[in-house]
């Protein structure tokens, strides 16, 4: 599949502070990929250096098949790009931003007007399409900046924080948005603090702290590789017994993580001990109505990879 | 360079200009009271009726510099003459100075300061296209404010002293050669001095501070022209704002030379 972004050993210091280290990725095109790392950890500045608007200082990278260093131009005519603050143009209206917004990224002229208001119709900004924006709420900024970074349509979408400071409502819309450019075939690179977003939009991600990648991969590879085998809950129709809590215990392998009135939560190294484990519990006695594994979600994975040694 | 993104970032700042009502203000304050007030007090100052003969002391030898018909005017009369036409005049060029400065010391600290330059960076617009884009947007207003202040201002200068004088006599060539030749020189010392600052500093308030510092220009213009040691005469004129486009073209260059969007990313 063709790659969307190829980045080698990208590294970039800012005085002493190494913001990005060596920082090595691919994404397909049509994928979506996720940045998380806590503040600092270098999301931005790899956006940046993606962009071309930073230079590194080491490494190199090819984005859409070009070589941002060089042809940083014709990279961000073909990117979007949503920043972490919405960097709208407060005393100017929607319309005036989006219009300027499609004069610098080259929308033909003809088809300026329509394209302004086609988003501003999809982002429901219409109804105050000529109202300056400093008047507006953040989520509607938030929506403007979203119609900004569309405006040109583009291949590639780099969104940091889309939805940082949003109502539950406004979070959900741009949920649903990155879920309809996934379906228009676009890329999508998001960057995140939130894992459970992530874990729900997101096709693969990249973890970075202090600079460097220290993972990649779907969730379920790197809970696979970081974590021991996801838990069995096993729900019972009446309270967990002794007897059948004890059973359940001596089963090879196997160990109880949690006890609760008609649920227990098993560690178990495969499936086998598990099947041994959920028989064991019905020779005690115990009425089991239902028995899973349940997948570690990606915040066990984030948590896992920072408590790491580096 | 890309002209339609050019004019599409002038065009973004002057309608940001436009609606920040502390610079529309400070811009039209001053403008009236150079353009309409200064030619008002000086034509009610006691001296426009004094005596009608002696000499003005120190400035009688700036009387040559008037057109024939005005050398013989009543001192009072040719004083008012000389400070409107002369002395004075020079005083006009802050005007293309101060817009020039209010909007190029907005135009990257500004952005910076209101959150917006991220956004301007991930455009297309290569590095020269936002500079010229920014040195555009203050050199327009600023020159059309000179051009607009010195109608206003000539047709003043005449109300005022067409009781003393008997006839239109303003603007002289040397006036025209201030406002057409030095003005738009000046707008454009302003601009690329005042979009240079503003990639460098941290603030708004810095870069103005900075770029305020261009008045010392006007002042010394007014001084050499009071004192007599730089008579704006025709020649002088012209060769002065022959060195201020000089300069200006020095200033656009280092300006374009150094403009980086990576220094500016890296500090935004």
């Amino acid at each position: 599949m063709t790659m969307a972004i190829a980045a080698d050993g990208l590294a970039r210091s800012f005085g002493t502070v190494r913001a990005v280290d060596g920082v090595s990725f691919e994404v397909s095109r049509g994928e979506v990929f996720g940045l998380l790392g806590p503040n600092g950890a270098g999301k931005t500045t790899l956006i940046r250096l993606l962009a071309g608007v930073l230079t590194p200082d080491a490494g190199s990278a090819r984005v859409l098949g070009l070589d941002p260093t060089i042809d940083g131009s014709a990279v961000r005519s073909r990117c979007g790009v949503l920043t972490e603050t919405p960097a709208v143009y407060e005393r100017l209206t929607a319309r005036q931003n989006l219009a300027f917004a499609a004069d610098v990224f080259g929308v033909p002229a003809p088809g300026v007007g329509r394209r302004v208001a086609d988003l501003l119709a999809r982002f429901s900004l219409q109804d105050r399409a000529d109202e300056p924006v400093g008047g507006f709420s953040k989520g509607m900024k938030q929506r403007l900046a979203l119609a900004r970074a569309l405006i040109h349509d583009p291949e590639l979408l780099f969104l940091d924080e889309p939805t940082a400071g949003l109502d539950p409502a406004a979070s959900r819309q741009v949920h649903d948005l990155v879920d309809a450019l996934r379906d228009e075939g676009r890329t999508v690179v998001l960057c995140t603090h939130h894992l459970v977003e992530a874990e729900a939009l997101c096709d693969r991600v990249g973890v970075l702290a202090k600079g460097r990648l220290i993972a990649l991969g779907t969730v379920r590879d790197l809970s696979d590789r970081l974590l021991a085998a996801s838990p069995v809950a096993l729900s019972f129709l009446d309270p967990v017994t002794d007897a059948v809590a004890a059973a359940v215990g001596a089963a090879p392998g196997v160990t109880i993580a949690e006890r609760e009135e008609q649920r227990l939560v098993l560690a178990a190294p495969d499936d086998g001990a598990a099947a041994d484990a959920i028989s064991a519990a019905v020779r005690a006695g115990g009425r089991v109505v239902a028995a899973g594994r349940r997948e570690h979600t990606l915040e066990e994975v984030y948590f896992a990879l920072q408590e790491a040694p580096a | 360079m890309n002209w339609r993104t050019v004019r599409a970032v002038a065009t973004k700042d002057l309608l940001e200009v436009r609606k920040n009502r502390i610079a529309i203000w400070s811009i039209l304050g001053l403008s009236f009271f150079l353009s309409v007030g200064m030619p008002l007090l000086i034509g009610l100052l006691p001296f426009a009726a004094g005596p009608s003969s002696g000499d003005l002391g120190p400035f009688e030898t700036l009387t040559h510099l008037l057109p024939p018909g005005l050398q013989d005017l009543p001192i009072g009369s040719r004083m008012v003459v000389l400070m409107l036409g002369y002395f004075l005049a020079p005083l006009f060029l802050i005007i293309p100075l101060m817009v020039a400065a209010i909007v190029g010391a907005e135009s990257f600290v500004g952005e910076k300061e209101r959150h917006t330059l991220e956004g301007l960076l991930y455009t297309p617009a290569t590095d020269l296209d936002l500079y010229a884009g920014k040195v555009l947007a203050g050199a327009v207003p600023a020159v059309a404010a000179a051009f607009l202040n010195f109608g206003i201002y000539a047709v003043m200068v005449n109300l005022v002293t067409a009781p003393l004088v008997g006839g239109i006599w303003f603007p002289t060539v040397s006036a025209l050669a201030l406002a057409v030749w030095v003005g738009p020189a000046v707008a454009l010392l302003g601009v690329s001095a005042s979009v240079l600052v503003s990639t460098r500093v941290e603030t708004f308030l810095e870069a103005n501070q900075l770029t305020g510092l261009l008045s010392l220009v006007i002042v010394a213009l007014m001084v050499g022209q009071g004192s007599g040691l730089l008579l704006l005469s025709l020649p002088v004129l012209l060769l002065v704002g022959l060195v201020f486009y000089g300069i200006d073209v020095v200033l656009i260059r280092i300006g374009a030379a150094i403009f980086s969007r990576d220094r500016l990313m890296a500090r935004a």
